[in-house]
């Protein structure tokens, strides 16, 4: 890392720049790690882009295309980076070389503002390690917070563990191992690192007969009052209880890849390959969830601290247009910039009026709620308390209102199977709302869990889809199971919706199947 | 400059061409480079191996927009929802999009399907002399005498001498100061490849089929244009007659009742003869039809018109077949038949928009 710092240090006068807006930054409150700016090469943000922004990954052949992706649209001048920064303590930004001076401040206003979101929004805490390298307890936090977010050299570790093992069993045993398990990658558990530790079973009770109380009677009124068929069924009902607590696991468990750590037959490289997955996929899972809250608030404040204590006169124009092509805006598809600053802005605007509360909700004089105006100036402080407290979806079911949604022309859209092409559907303030959570409840991933590894009593591993109106894509769910597979090497299944029947995805280790299921079958 | 990536990418190239992992090949799509050229929205395709994972299917998905429109109009496909970002992208990327040529498209284009550049065929540039009036000089014939040059210089020497008088200006030219305007003699080239359209507009081609062939000729004009320095275009319709028609209508019209594929040729033969000296002309015919002719005997007439006429005198003639669900097809397999081994007649199946790339680095990959 040392070697890589120096060569990509920071020329002297974008130095002064940096000192100069750390304190703009720190004047508005803003509260961050340390930041090390970095310049580098269009060719060097395109690698470090690939890399999801570390300067070491494991090996793997989809970083390159992502680079290749990335390269030809610098080169031909379709489309460039030029700011990146990644959630680390210290967090580490990169600047792009020949950027001129009133980018390079944008980038560093805009780059502060992520950093104070890094350190102090909730997920973020998810990434907090403790002094081995692993996640700790995120909901304890002490007075002078300095987490260890060492994130860099966890993933060159990462890279350096993955590198042993394909120099021990070759790149493509490995590699396809490492393909195996990213088709399994987003099958986790988001809200895992919250939840704290689960009571350990009571396992004396677990082999005690099943007995069925009975009420006290006297022997001649025995057979009237514990009838003999009633306790039988009691019994049988019993014993399907102590089967269901028998069943293994005895809660669904979302997290599937945690769930293979521990009860698949891996080897030991496997094992440690699927930790490695695992353990980065719970990297990037609170960048997926604040993506609105974060790119909101870090272009909030770029605008804030550009406009009214950094740029001269003359910049104005160039700081306007670049910042008018960050917030663009295209149908058929939200700019998570252009929404998060709004609605930062809506809630600022509403606590400095006092538009909150009972009285407001209950109000129904549009006249009088449009003037609404208590002069309480409490935005500023509230903007600092949501960027703590929320996450996206909490974010838009709190703070979306009608009145925003109309002002600012939502609307959703679908697939017409009529035109065979993708219409506006709805204006409407429920059906905006609805579909915006829908799209970003577990990030846009289908929600699946383990709920059996007995199936049918064959060791079958078998999986549920929680169907929430949209159908699993089959060749891709096809393919999931066959890295599933690999992995629990057993047959695997899964039980999802499709065309409004429940039906059982199975693959049996050469062949797919796919049959009707009803829950009784197990 | 070495960089770490290097080694992911090459093996993702490896990859990709098919060295390595094949069963991976199957994932590979079209990814998208989207450029604009004006206010179309370009896309350039690049390689891209989706890492398949349980997810919801498209088309029942939709999305939040934000903009204009009313219930009921059309959303573009820019798909990629908030929060289902891809993996492994870092936090705040910013990027923005600029415009690109239709010649930069064609570089690009190029590149990435690692097409030939075409050798032109024999010494059949034509070229115009074009005289152009570029400078001045000293010397020369008094009707090419440039008047305002001439009195500029005039006047300057007499500012330097002293003579002239500003109460009473009079510049009088000597011959010293007498400039004139001189020429270059540029080549020009006119146009010296012709590419000729032929449509098969019966009934049995439907919309999606007409998509496709005009998506294929928007690449194929690109290309070409980049490697001639002049480029003119022709289109032909047919059903079981043929006209020659322009660009809109070649791309619109939807005509029905059945397929005579010879009258295009024909009229393609024609056009050749009376406009286009294969002696002095590259010549590109393309072909498109979804493969269902009116008879044996038609196509016989069509196969004797390629043979003799057409094929030698084209660099290339190009047949793509569309598929639709009302032809046979059968046309590409006659073709097939009788035109064994011709370098010349490069024939391709297109069944849906994905083919497309495809079928151009079939067409355009020969560099004849």
């Amino acid at each position: 890392m040392s070697q890589f710092a120096l060569k990509t240090r920071l020329p002297r006068y974008l130095r002064v720049e940096q000192e100069r807006i750390q304190k703009v930054a720190e004047d508005f409150g803003l509260d961050f790690f340390p930041t090390i700016f970095e310049m580098v090469k269009y060719h060097q943000m395109d690698e470090l882009a690939a890399f999801g922004g570390f300067p070491t990954r494991y090996p793997h052949w989809r970083f390159g295309m992502e680079y290749e992706r990335l390269n030809k649209s610098s080169e031909y001048g379709l489309s460039r980076i030029y700011e990146m920064v990644i959630n680390n303590n210290p967090s580490y930004a990169y600047l792009l070389e020949g950027n001129s001076l009133t980018d390079q401040r944008l980038v560093m206003a805009h780059v502060y503002g992520h950093v104070d979101f890094f350190k102090n929004n909730f997920t973020f805490r998810a990434t907090d390690l403790d002094v081995m390298g692993q996640f700790v307890d995120p909901s304890q936090r002490s007075k002078d917070y300095d987490p260890n977010r060492k994130w860099i050299d966890k993933m060159a570790n990462h890279g350096s563990r993955v590198s042993r093992h394909i120099d021990r069993y070759g790149v493509d045993k490995v590699e396809s191992f490492v393909d195996h398990c990213l088709s399994l990658e987003n099958l986790i558990d988001p809200r895992s690192p919250f939840r704290g530790r689960r009571a350990p079973r009571d396992e004396s009770e677990q082999d005690e007969p099943v007995e069925v109380p009975r009420l006290k009677a006297k022997d001649y009124m025995e057979n009237y009052i514990n009838p003999e068929d009633y306790m039988q069924s009691q019994k049988e009902k019993l014993e399907a209880e102590r089967e269901r607590e028998r069943r293994f696991p005895s809660e669904p468990q979302r997290d599937v890849l945690a769930f293979l750590l521990d009860n698949a037959p891996l080897e030991k490289w496997e094992r440690d390959v699927v930790d490695i997955i695992r353990t980065e996929a719970y990297y990037f899972v609170p960048q997926y969830q604040t993506k609105i809250m974060n790119e909101g608030w870090a272009s909030y404040w770029h605008s804030k601290m550009m406009t009214e204590k950094i740029l001269s006169a003359a910049e104005i124009i160039d700081y306007a247009d670049r910042n008018a092509g960050v917030l663009a805006t295209s149908p058929g598809q939200l700019n998570p910039y252009k929404l998060g600053v709004e609605l930062y802005r809506h809630i600022e605007d509403r606590w400095n009026r006092g538009q909150f509360g009972r009285e407001w909700e209950e109000c129904d004089n549009l006249d009088h709620k449009r003037s609404w105006d208590m002069q309480l100036g409490l935005g500023r402080e509230k903007i600092f308390q949501v960027r703590c407290l929320y996450n996206d979806v909490t974010f838009i079911d709190e703070f979306l209102t009608e009145e925003f949604v109309a002002e600012h022309k939502l609307y959703t859209f679908g697939y017409s199977g009529r035109s065979g092409q993708f219409e506006i559907e709805s204006r409407q303030f429920k059906e905006v709302k609805e579909k915006m959570l829908f799209q970003l409840t577990n990030s846009g991933n289908p929600i699946i869990e383990v709920i059996d590894a007995n199936f049918k009593n064959r060791g079958e591993l078998l999986l549920q889809h929680e169907h929430m109106g949209i159908d699993l894509q089959k060749d891709y769910a096809e393919a999931a199971l066959e890295a599933l597979c690999r992995c629990w090497k057993r047959p695997v299944g899964i039980v999802t919706t499709m065309d409004k029947k429940a039906v059982l995805l199975r693959y049996d280790g050469s062949e797919h199947s796919e049959q009707p299921y009803s829950a009784s079958e197990s | 400059m070495a960089l770490k990536i290097d080694q992911d990418h090459a093996r993702f190239r490896h990859i990709v061409r098919g060295r390595i992992r094949k069963n991976l090949r199957k994932y590979i799509s079209k990814g998208e480079l989207i450029g604009r050229k004006g206010k179309d929205r370009v896309s350039i395709p690049i390689p891209h191996i989706d890492i398949p994972r349980f997810r919801f299917s498209d088309q029942q998905k939709g999305g939040v927009g934000q903009g204009d429109g009313e219930p009921g109009d059309p959303v573009g496909q820019g798909q990629e929802q908030p929060g289902s970002g891809k993996a492994g992208q870092g936090e705040g990327e910013h990027s923005i999009e600029v415009d690109v040529s239709i010649d930069e498209l064609a570089e690009i284009l190029g590149e990435e399907l690692e097409l030939p550049d075409i050798e032109p065929k024999g010494e059949s540039r034509l070229n115009q002399k074009h005289d152009k009036y570029t400078g001045i000089r000293r010397v020369g014939p008094e009707s090419l005498k440039h008047f305002r040059r001439t009195y500029r210089e005039a006047l300057k020497r007499q500012i330097i001498t002293g003579t002239f008088n500003p109460k009473n200006p009079v510049v009088i030219p000597t011959p010293g100061d007498k400039r004139y305007r001189s020429w270059k003699t540029t080549n020009e080239p006119v146009a010296n490849a012709v590419i000729l359209y032929m449509m098969d507009v019966s009934g049995s081609m439907g919309d999606e089929q007409k998509e496709i062939v005009r998506i294929e000729s928007f690449w194929i004009d690109a290309w070409l244009s980049k490697q001639y320095e002049g480029l003119e275009s022709r289109f032909i319709i047919h059903d079981s007659v043929a006209r020659e028609v322009d660009r809109e209508t070649f791309f619109s019209t939807r005509e029905s009742g059945g397929t005579m594929i010879s009258s295009a040729y024909k009229l393609c033969k024609n056009i050749i003869e009376a406009d286009y000296p294969p002696t002095e002309w590259n010549i590109y015919p393309f072909h498109f039809s979804d493969g269902d002719n009116w008879s044996m005997d038609d196509t016989l007439a069509c196969v004797e018109i390629l043979k003799k006429d057409l094929i030698p005198w084209s660099n290339m003639f190009a047949y793509g077949q569309v598929e639709s669900p009302y032809g046979s097809g059968q046309f590409i397999k006659d073709l097939r038949e009788h035109f064994d081994q011709v370098p010349e007649l490069v024939m391709c199946e297109i069944p849906n928009k994905d083919a497309i790339i495809g079928s151009i680095k079939e067409f355009l990959g020969k560099g004849h």
